[in-house]
């Protein structure tokens, strides 16, 4: 499957769809990027008069390229409009802030994948290349 | 290996994904994984991974739909571990 063909597939939209693009994927991982639009939602409240990216976005930003694109990636043509999708578990730490207009890219690493459930090893890292985040994170059809 | 061992190493497995505490301490061949000790169908992945780890056997995607309670994971174990 192309990367082109795997972000048409997620089952997000604005302004809920956090990938840019995919770097690169295959059965063992993925790798991808996100650039914050500094006119996000959120940072109008996150926080007051002083906007830094909520760590629950960079979580989604890390499911999104690191368990969903993969995930179809792997299930290939199983995966269609009727396939419903869950976040199962995620244990996160955060080492860095991230503001607008950064852009960031998500490493991830398949642990296993089995009875429909995908657990990666998931690191996001900046510009800089500079981990802001890492840890794991589980999804799985329902 | 004896049903009491087996009961044991199970107890051992899914103690970290239980979520009712009474029927964990009370577990037995009826005792369902779901029903019973509240393991949620993600946890249950990880409690399959974890049986096939410690008995080191592969457990199929047609077992696994049957592993829903400590007698039938008995079972399973047991089958898994004569075809070795």
């Amino acid at each position: 499957m192309k990367k082109e063909d795997i972000i048409s597939k997620l089952p997000y939209s604005k302004p809920f769809l956090f990938v840019d693009e995919l770097l690169h994927v295959d059965e063992n991982g993925v790798e991808g990027c996100y650039a914050f639009d500094e006119n996000l939602d959120f940072y109008k409240g996150h926080f007051k008069g002083n906007p830094i990216t909520p760590g629950v976005i960079l979580t989604e930003v890390m499911a999104q390229i690191g368990v969903v694109c993969l995930g179809i990636y792997l299930l290939n043509d199983t995966f269609n409009k009727n396939t419903t999708i869950a976040l199962t578990s995620n244990e996160i730490e955060f080492s860095k802030p991230v503001f607008p207009n950064e852009k960031v890219t998500v490493i991830s690493e398949k642990i296993y994948f089995r009875f429909g459930k995908l657990k990666c090893k998931v690191e996001m890292k900046n510009e800089k290349g500079e981990v802001v985040c890492s840890g794991t994170i589980a999804g799985m059809i329902v | 290996m004896d049903k009491k061992e087996t009961i044991e190493k199970l107890k051992n497995i899914v103690k970290p994904y239980i979520k009712n505490q009474e029927a964990f301490e009370n577990i037995t061949e009826k005792t369902d994984f779901i029903a019973d000790l509240q393991i949620n169908s993600a946890n249950l992945v990880d409690v399959i991974l974890d049986i096939e780890e410690e008995f080191d056997i592969i457990i199929d995607n047609q077992s696994m739909e049957r592993m829903l309670d400590i007698k039938s994971a008995m079972e399973i174990i047991e089958i898994k571990l004569s075809e070795k």
